[in-house]
């Protein structure tokens, strides 16, 4: 498939993935309460890929017919669920990201400013219950705080790739991102109690490997389950 | 089954300490609009105020059915026992006079 080169590609597939990942918590949550609170983040990404993907082309056939190399998300979301701290840390990492760059996005004049402004307030919530939580488990018991602790050490090689510029989004001060980010997120854990992890911002790949197209060994499966009742039976429908 | 990557963490696990009955039960009362009161929508299982304040939101105003929501600890409502049914409510019962069934409502008046 020829996929045109536009910022929608990226940023609806950075939706589309993490909406899968947080719909495969369905059924396993720890509590329901919980778990409706993850289906409706996983519902609000799905909307935020669905219109993102049909600016770039038929949204069906890129989410359902594109071959692994052809993603352009970044690595953060398709880190698997892990616990629930894993969930939690990887939510906090991306929504702090998400809400920050369509906030910027929003007050342009690019065909995303009115997707984005949409949507920042969805993502403004998404980043609350991720700091929510945040604060639970890293200020609860030793077990929660231990656990969050080494989430967020999992997931820090993954949060470099955030920053690397976008093709197409020249208008973006990703410095002044970066800088706005660290400080959300040392605020939220310093208030946590936890520590801001240290060590590479890269994973194996180099940074922005998953903007072009390099993913981890887990993303595979993923697709082989988003994929398979699409390629199996194609155009089937409710 | 190969090595799981280094990022990646134990699975989910069955684990049942943190089992919702360990969490206060809340009754959520949600304002459907501007003008009218908070109404009893249902109840749910939170750790915190804050919490539920979101849980609630979640269940019971993902349709726009809210501009307002409140939260109150279960354990602190006082509820009429349905021992005490007979002499609470029966009293009222035959003494039509007290429900406003004489007056004519005037036409824009509703919710009354």
């Amino acid at each position: 498939m020829n996929v045109t080169a536009t910022p929608a590609l990226p940023l609806g597939d950075d939706a589309l993935i993490l909406s899968h990942r947080l719909g495969e918590w369905a059924g396993h949550a720890p509590v329901l309460e919980e778990e409706v609170a993850l289906a409706n983040i996983a519902l609000d990404l799905l909307g935020q890929a669905r219109v993102l993907l049909s600016l770039v082309g038929d949204e069906d056939e890129l989410a359902y017919l594109r071959e692994e190399r052809q993603f352009r998300n970044l690595q953060l979301v398709e880190q698997p669920n892990g616990d629930f701290a894993h969930t939690i840390a990887r939510q906090l990492y991306f929504s702090t990201y998400q809400e920050l760059l369509f906030g910027h996005l929003a007050a342009t004049d690019s065909e995303l400013a009115p997707l984005t402004a949409k949507a920042v307030k969805e993502v403004a919530y998404h980043r609350d219950h991720a700091h929510q939580w945040t604060l639970r488990l890293g200020d609860g018991t030793e077990e929660s705080h231990t656990r969050m602790q080494r989430a967020l050490d999992a997931l820090w090689r993954f949060t470099g790739e955030l920053f690397e510029p976008v093709e197409g989004l020249d208008t973006v001060p990703w410095p002044a991102l970066h800088d706005s980010w660290t400080a959300r997120i040392t605020a939220t854990l310093e208030q946590a109690t936890l520590t801001v992890p240290e060590g590479p911002r890269h994973g194996a790949w180099r940074a922005g490997a998953g903007r072009q197209g390099l993913h981890t060994e887990s993303f595979g499966r993923l697709l082989a389950e988003m994929q398979h009742l699409h390629r199996s039976h194609p155009g089937a429908a409710w | 089954m190969t090595t799981p990557h280094p990022a990646e963490a134990p699975a989910p696990t069955a684990d049942t300490s943190a089992r919702p009955a360990d969490w206060p039960l809340w009754e959520v009362f949600v304002r459907s609009r501007r003008g009218l009161s908070h109404t009893h929508a249902g109840s749910l299982h939170a750790p915190d105020a804050a919490m539920a304040l979101r849980n609630a939101r979640d269940l019971y105003t993902r349709r726009s059915e809210g501009v307002s929501i409140w939260v109150v600890p279960s354990a602190e409502v006082t509820a009429s026992s349905p021992d005490e049914k007979d002499s609470f409510f029966e009293p009222a019962g035959d003494k039509p006079y007290r429900h406003p069934t004489f007056y004519e409502i005037p036409d824009g008046v509703h919710h009354l």
